[in-house]
């Protein structure tokens, strides 16, 4: 795969959900690409399909029709262990509410994905040490989630994501459980990964000025997708700032 | 896969440590149970065994007397009907026997300078000792000499050697049986108990003809049994028929009436008493293992909870890259992990449960190593049947609904 590729290209999704005789057709043919390097935000209210999508790009679910390749590999019909695997090397996910392992350092917990890939425990380590380092956790190894703020977790689940050194950072409403501030500083590292490693990143956010650190913003609505346009000028995320405005923003 | 596994069960099981040594308990006490009652039920067949080799071989035991109630009649053995004539019948016409003995005994106070002894005495004739399979630890059997002249000579058992001598050598010392002098010419090996708990070393064995001139100061033949040992195990019941015929024959008994002696083949009883034994082994055994399968049902139980539980911790693994494989190994470790501490917790366990109730009870007990890996083997097994089906089910869990879960 060369740079010039997608590192998502979707084409003619659907997934159709069946409860019972009731069919609901939670995405209705999205053809959607995300570019290397790209910072894509995508938004939508909700039951527009953007929790389905997130899903599929995410490997987490087989859509019932169309096309994924994903880092140039058809991974549309995989199985539930293939796409254990993909998740595995190729993407890196964070989520709202953080899914950190309880009662286990955030050592362990970043070294977690590269315990499923039977790397050595002295790599695991080190690389783990690495990412932590990435997001400034490098003084909090051995401390477990309950020991870490809501946005200390987060990051450490950003460490997580990275230390596979995936093709593709998937983050699931990742500031829906911090205030505001916190917020500004998860953003701010994503920006910074963006722009200091070329981190392919897809995020989810039903907030504007979330979306708005990105560049470039998908909107989905009735599964499909409504609006994908360039963000001309991305804000950028800074918790400084966020501070003294946070008597505005605050609330949202 | 199974090294981390193994790593992530002993965690888990380490956080819930109330919960896993509840677990462990089940299989613990089913394990436990199980050793322990193999144990008494192969002591229990070893000392019957034992007993049975004790008694002597094929043995046919013969008492004066009828055993039938009906009419009135006196105990077994409470009419003299038997002689030491029958005896020699017995040898010389049937051919299926091996050995005889006459048996005429008499308790008697035993006596060796300052000690003395309350024991029976056994008058009967050389071939007591085949009959009853019987060896010397030391010394020489008396001889037929001694038997046609009521000679003074007697073959003493440990108990009474105990008695009388400590851990001296008794062969060749002259004790008094009664007022009579005797000489001591061997020293029967130890039998140990019978099954009734006598004790078969509590004796001094003679001749006969000493026991009733000098002893007994009965005149006549009569004896008070006569054992009869048999060629082969499987001619028992014919040797029994041709015994009971013989002495019918002698006796004079007409067609329709009882007859006044008893044939006891003591093998039958001892073999009643073994399938009374194995019977009874196999009733307490089976109570264990439905104790270990509740310990099993246990340990799926509370495996069912942990996938639950923990049904978000799987989601996140999933999440990350962990195939159906890595969550399946996960939890069958985790349950097999538990019904392998309770196995050889159980196994230590049983086998002190055992020693003790061994010892409390007077019961001999038996470890085979086989029953102890059976045991471990089984609570492994149980890990793996019982934990299968919550890891499986934690294994198929959706990574998506897994990771809503609450």
């Amino acid at each position: 795969m060369t740079d010039a590729e997608p590192v998502i290209r979707m084409e003619g999704i659907e997934k159709v959900y069946r409860t019972g005789d009731v069919l609901f057709h939670a995405l209705r043919g999205v053809d959607f690409s995300v570019n290397h390097g790209d910072f894509v935000a995508v938004g939508g209210p909700s039951g527009s399909g953007k929790s389905t999508l997130m899903n599929l790009v995410g490997c987490l679910d087989r859509p019932s029709a169309g096309r994924y390749l994903l880092a140039g590999h058809d991974v549309s019909m995989l199985d539930a262990d293939a796409r254990s695997f993909a998740r595995n090397r190729l993407i890196g996910f964070v989520f709202q509410g953080f899914n950190l392992l309880a009662r286990t350092s955030a050592l362990e917990n970043v070294e977690l994905p590269l315990a499923y890939r039977g790397t050595s425990s002295r790599e695991r380590r080190d690389r783990a040490r690495e990412a932590l380092a990435l997001v400034g956790l490098g003084d909090k190894l051995a401390n477990t989630p309950s020991q870490l703020s809501g946005g200390q977790q987060q990051r450490v689940a950003i460490a997580r994501a990275l230390v596979t050194d995936p093709k593709v950072l998937l983050a699931d409403e990742p500031t829906g459980n911090l205030d505001s501030r916190t917020s500004e500083e998860v953003l701010e590292i994503l920006q910074r990964l963006h722009r200091e490693r070329g981190l392919t990143i897809v995020l989810v956010t039903h907030e504007a000025d979330v979306a708005a650190c990105a560049s470039r913003s998908v909107i989905v609505r009735d599964g499909r997708i409504a609006s994908d346009t360039r963000v001309a000028n991305p804000r950028v995320a800074s918790p400084s700032a966020m501070a003294e405005s946070s008597a505005a923003g605050g609330g949202a | 896969m199974w090294w981390m596994a193994l790593r992530l069960a002993l965690r888990s099981l380490l956080r819930n440590k109330l919960r896993a040594a509840l677990t462990v308990l089940g299989i613990l006490i089913g394990v436990a149970a199980v050793v322990a009652m193999t144990a008494l039920g192969d002591g229990a067949s070893t000392s019957i065994e034992r007993q049975m080799s004790a008694l002597g071989v094929n043995l046919l035991w013969v008492f004066p007397g009828a055993t039938s109630t009906s009419g009135v009649r006196g105990e077994v053995g409470s009419r003299p009907t038997l002689s030491e004539d029958d005896s020699d019948a017995i040898s010389r016409e049937l051919f299926n026997v091996q050995a005889v003995a006459p048996v005429l005994s008499v308790s008697s106070q035993v006596v060796y300078g300052s000690r003395n002894y309350a024991t029976r005495v056994t008058g009967s004739t050389p071939d007591y000792l085949r009959v009853r399979a019987w060896t010397l630890s030391r010394g020489q059997p008396f001889t037929d000499a001694d038997q046609r002249i009521a000679g003074r000579a007697c073959l003493v058992g440990e108990t009474v050697r105990r008695a009388l001598f400590d851990t001296a050598d008794p062969v060749g010392q002259t004790i008094r049986i009664g007022r009579v002098p005797c000489q001591i010419v061997g020293l029967l090996a130890p039998k140990g108990q019978g099954s009734f708990g006598q004790d078969y070393d509590d004796t001094v064995v003679m001749p006969i003809s000493a026991v009733r001139a000098r002893l007994k100061h009965t005149p006549g033949r009569d004896v008070d049994q006569i054992l009869v040992s048999v060629r082969e195990q499987y001619l028992m019941a014919r040797a029994q028929e041709q015994v009971s015929a013989l002495l019918r024959q002698r006796h004079r008994i007409p067609e329709a009436e009882e007859n006044d002696f008893t044939v006891r083949n003591l093998q039958d009883l001892m073999a009643t008493l073994e399938r009374t034994r194995s019977t009874l082994s196999a009733l307490l055994l089976s109570i264990a293992c439905i104790a270990l399968l509740v310990g099993g049902i246990g340990v799926m139980n509370i495996m069912l909870v942990s996938v639950s539980e923990r049904t978000r911790e799987i989601g996140i693994r999933m999440a990350v890259g962990a195939r159906s494989n890595d969550i399946l190994a996960q939890f069958l470790v985790e349950a097999i992990t538990l019904s392998a501490i309770g196995g050889v917790a159980g196994l230590a366990l049983g086998v002190g449960a055992g020693a003790a109730l061994g010892k409390a009870m007077e019961w001999s007990v038996r470890f085979s190593p086989v029953a102890a890996v059976v045991a471990l083997a089984t609570s492994g097994g149980i890990g793996v049947v019982f934990g299968f089906f919550p890891a499986r089910r934690a294994a198929q869990l959706d990574p998506i609904q897994a990771l809503r879960h609450e």
